[in-house]
């Protein structure tokens, strides 16, 4: 859609805000820090772990997505897990051997994996 | 395995040492949505800064906001980003252009690199508000060829806000235009002073010319032309989104909003922190960065990469503003803040800055091109062990030279790393000088490792020498090689039983 | 076709995309660079005579600037981070453990077997990392001298 006018503009922002908060409601995301740093620290590593851990684990209704650099470059790679109708909770550093520990523990059975944990958004 | 914990004990992210002092305005979005989503910057209102200027403001009043808000430029010398617009609006022309200085070249800043991969449309608005403020319709991004994952991101956005009538002919159905590109840099440091971007970009040496005139008047293809740096666009988007008055509720009195500062070096909590200006720097390393690595002890923090200066100890407590750092004989700088503990050199970190900016100097003046070289080579006989007495002062002459008689700020401003550890370290250049010794025991020529009889010849020390320096039998004492040994110090690390020492 | 010939034609395409486009020269040396790995003299002249700017001037161009180069270059390129925040946390050690590695004394960049070449650069903005160094597009964090042979193992 091309934005013609700043009503245009608003549609499109209720639109995605409604996209955004369906996708916390109905599902479990895990979301990877992918600048440069996460990068350089590991982070493909980190997300082909949770590729694998998924199909593993066989979870549903999950989605993988990476997002920038929200700065804590010490305990970088991060990997955020959400689940529906609860916070953000952010791990690091994490290492790919974590990672299938953190989708069982956390994606699948809801509980915290606390000697990873660093803080929730 | 550990115990699983309630969500409701974990701590917010507002509650961490490393967030609580921070005020995230301009980073935001960085980390939180998918920087390849224009929906998602759309959802946090992105692009309401810019409806807000072309279909409400005139030109003037976009600038006249901006002067209102204070925003000063954030890649180093902290001219008043509305009055820049302001002059460039006033030069008559048909044809502008708005440029994007993405060439974050000081060593240890990468602020921009972060702002530009994780929420890259925040740029390109912040470039289009301002293109309208000063009559432009065209603008380029020059962004070093270093960060390949900042490009990819950029022209993936361009594409996107093209494809959403953001960006193009005709934006929000007014007459305004604007088209955006992507220059890649090619390695010259340089090229982030203004005059020697453009000739980049035009596809010459990167050479600063003198001014006036002015880009504002005179600037790409001789065109009047307005540049500034990534951060400062960010803060454009935000200003032209909250307002000017709301963006000034924070700062101090000539210092407005935030400044990303990029933390590293030898402290506990490396990354980026967005702070109120005002802050101290001791808030920033000791509460935002967890105090200095493995408990040592602090000894300076450099601000400013290649420009700037070392703060000592006993200046933690000044105000993190444009003016007070310029008092204390450092700068703004982009916003490296690099954390040096007392197993760092002064006189190796002068010699480091000086190193960079001899081979980065682009040789067309010859303050710098010959003043740096020999205040390198100064410094390179200080840190051999030697010096001689009126090296201090022949150094503080030169540097006066090249500060007075240099064309460009990057030359003008090449001897600050020197003149600002003379000014708090001269101890550790005078004992390098007449005790011919390095009080921190870093610079290489001036020390070895040795094995003592302490050693029970364990072998570990040899296993782990990358430079297979150390020889010796098995439980007898071993021996290192010194025409081999790098002084990397591993073998000092690696070794149980402490019989390794440096001298 | 030869591998030197779908070069030339990759290089013909470029020319002719970017003719008469101002402001082109360093796009076309940074592409051409991507396609012979190296910018060869008589990829340079080529270049002068199609985009009609004087060779001097290309000439200028390639040696001011860090990411040009006129002679043949490893398979591998390997960016040693010498930044500040790199340097203070020991990036001198960890290049010359590198340096040792592939047999490359100072002032030597690629090794004689053309798998790797060791270039230095001023700062790769992965500080909150350091030491770092970047093999061709990866970019390898909190490195230590130990840990250099086996990354390297890795590309050799």
């Amino acid at each position: 859609m091309v934005i013609k006018t700043i009503e245009d503009l608003n549609a499109i922002k209720v639109a995605a805000q409604a996209t955004i908060q369906e996708r916390r409601n109905s599902q479990k995301q895990i979301i990877i820090g992918m600048g440069t740093c996460g990068i350089a620290a590991g982070a493909k590593a980190v997300w082909d772990a949770a590729e694998a851990a998924v199909k593993k684990l066989g979870v549903k209704d999950v989605v993988i997505w990476d997002t920038g650099c929200i700065g804590m470059c010490q305990k970088e790679p991060l990997l955020d897990v959400a689940l529906p109708g609860q916070p953000r909770v952010t791990y690091g550093p994490v290492s790919p051997a974590d990672v299938e520990r953190i989708v069982a523990e956390h994606v699948v059975g809801g509980r915290v994996v606390s000697d990873l944990v660093v803080a929730k958004l | 395995m550990a115990e699983a914990i309630k969500i409701d004990s974990v701590p917010n992210y507002s509650d961490l040492p490393f967030y609580s002092k921070q005020r995230r305005m301009v980073l935001h979005n960085c980390g939180t949505i998918d920087p390849d989503s224009l929906e998602e910057y759309i959802a946090n209102g992105g692009y309401e800064g810019l409806a807000n200027a072309i279909t409400k403001m005139t030109p003037a009043e976009v600038a006249a906001e901006v002067k209102k808000s204070g925003l000063r430029g954030r890649g180093g010398g902290g001219f008043p980003t509305g009055l820049k617009w302001e002059i460039a609006a006033k030069s008559v022309s048909d044809k502008k252009y708005i440029i994007c200085n993405a060439d974050e070249g000081d060593p240890g800043a990468f602020m921009d690199r972060s702002l530009l991969e994780g929420d890259p449309h925040a740029i390109l608005e912040g470039m289009a508000i301002g293109a309208y403020a000063i009559g432009a319709d065209e603008g380029y991004i020059y962004c070093r060829a270093e960060y390949p994952l900042a490009i990819a991101r950029l022209k993936k956005a361009i594409a996107q806000a093209e494809e959403a009538g953001l960006l193009g002919k005709n934006i929000f159905g007014t007459n305004f235009s604007c088209t955006l590109h992507i220059k890649e840099g090619a390695g010259a440091f340089v090229c982030g002073e203004e005059t020697a971007l453009m000739a980049s970009i035009e596809g010459r040496r990167g050479m600063p010319r003198p001014r006036p005139p002015f880009p504002a008047v005179k600037g790409l293809w001789d065109q009047p032309s307005n540049i500034n740096n990534v951060e400062t666009f960010a803060n454009v988007s935000y200003i032209l989104r909250v307002g000017a008055d709301e963006y000034l509720k924070f700062g101090t009195e000539k210092s407005k909003g935030t400044k990303v500062f990029a933390l590293t070096g030898k402290i506990n909590n490396t990354g980026l922190a967005e702070v109120p200006m005002g802050i101290t720097m001791r808030e920033i390393i000791f509460d935002i960065g967890g105090g200095i690595l493995d408990n040592r002890k602090f000894k300076a923090v450099q601000i400013g990469g290649p420009s700037g200066g070392c703060m000592p100890e006993s200046l933690l407590d000044t105000s993190i503003d444009y003016d007070s750092l310029i008092a204390a004989g450092a700068m703004m700088g982009s916003g490296g803040l690099v954390v040096m503990d007392e197993s760092t050199c002064m006189v190796d970190v002068a010699k480091f800055f000086l190193t960079f900016t001899q081979s980065e100097s682009c040789g067309k003046c010859t303050p710098c091109r010959e003043g740096t070289k020999r205040m390198l080579e100064i410094l390179e006989k200080i840190t051999d062990g030697k010096g001689e007495d009126g090296d201090i002062e022949r150094l503080e002459n030169l540097a006066q030279a090249i500060k007075n008689g240099a064309l460009c700020a990057l030359g003008q401003t090449a001897p600050n790393p020197v003149l600002s550890t003379l000014r708090y370290f001269r101890d550790e250049y005078e004992a390098h000088i007449k005790e011919k010794r390095c009080p921190a025991g870093a610079c290489t020529n001036l020390l070895q490792y040795n094995i003592t009889d302490a050693c029970k010849g364990c072998g570990l020390c040899a296993r782990n020498c990358p430079a297979k320096a150390i020889s010796g039998e098995l439980k007898s004492v071993h021996k290192i090689d010194q025409s081999k040994c790098i002084k990397c110090g591993v073998c000092m690390s690696k070794c149980p039983f402490k019989a390794i020492i440096r001298k | 076709m030869s591998d030197k010939a779908r070069e030339w034609e990759a290089l013909a395409k470029l020319l002719a995309k970017y003719r008469g486009t101002k402001g082109s020269v360093i796009p076309v040396l940074q592409q051409a660079q991507a396609i012979f790995g190296y910018l060869p003299q008589d990829v340079l002249v080529e270049i002068a005579e199609k985009l009609e700017v004087p060779i001097s001037q290309i000439y200028g161009v390639v040696t001011f600037y860090a990411q040009f180069h006129l002679e043949p270059r490893g398979k591998n390129i390997i960016k040693s981070c010498q930044g500040t925040a790199c340097h203070v946390r020991g990036a001198k050690a960890v290049l010359a453990a590198v340096r040792q590695k592939l047999n490359l004394p100072e002032g030597k960049s690629t090794t004689d077997d053309l798998k790797f070449t060791l270039e230095t650069v001023a700062c790769l903005g992965a500080c909150g990392l350091a030491p770092v160094f970047m093999v061709n597009d990866e970019t390898h964090g909190r490195l230590t001298p130990e840990k250099v042979s086996a990354i390297l193992d890795k590309y050799a």
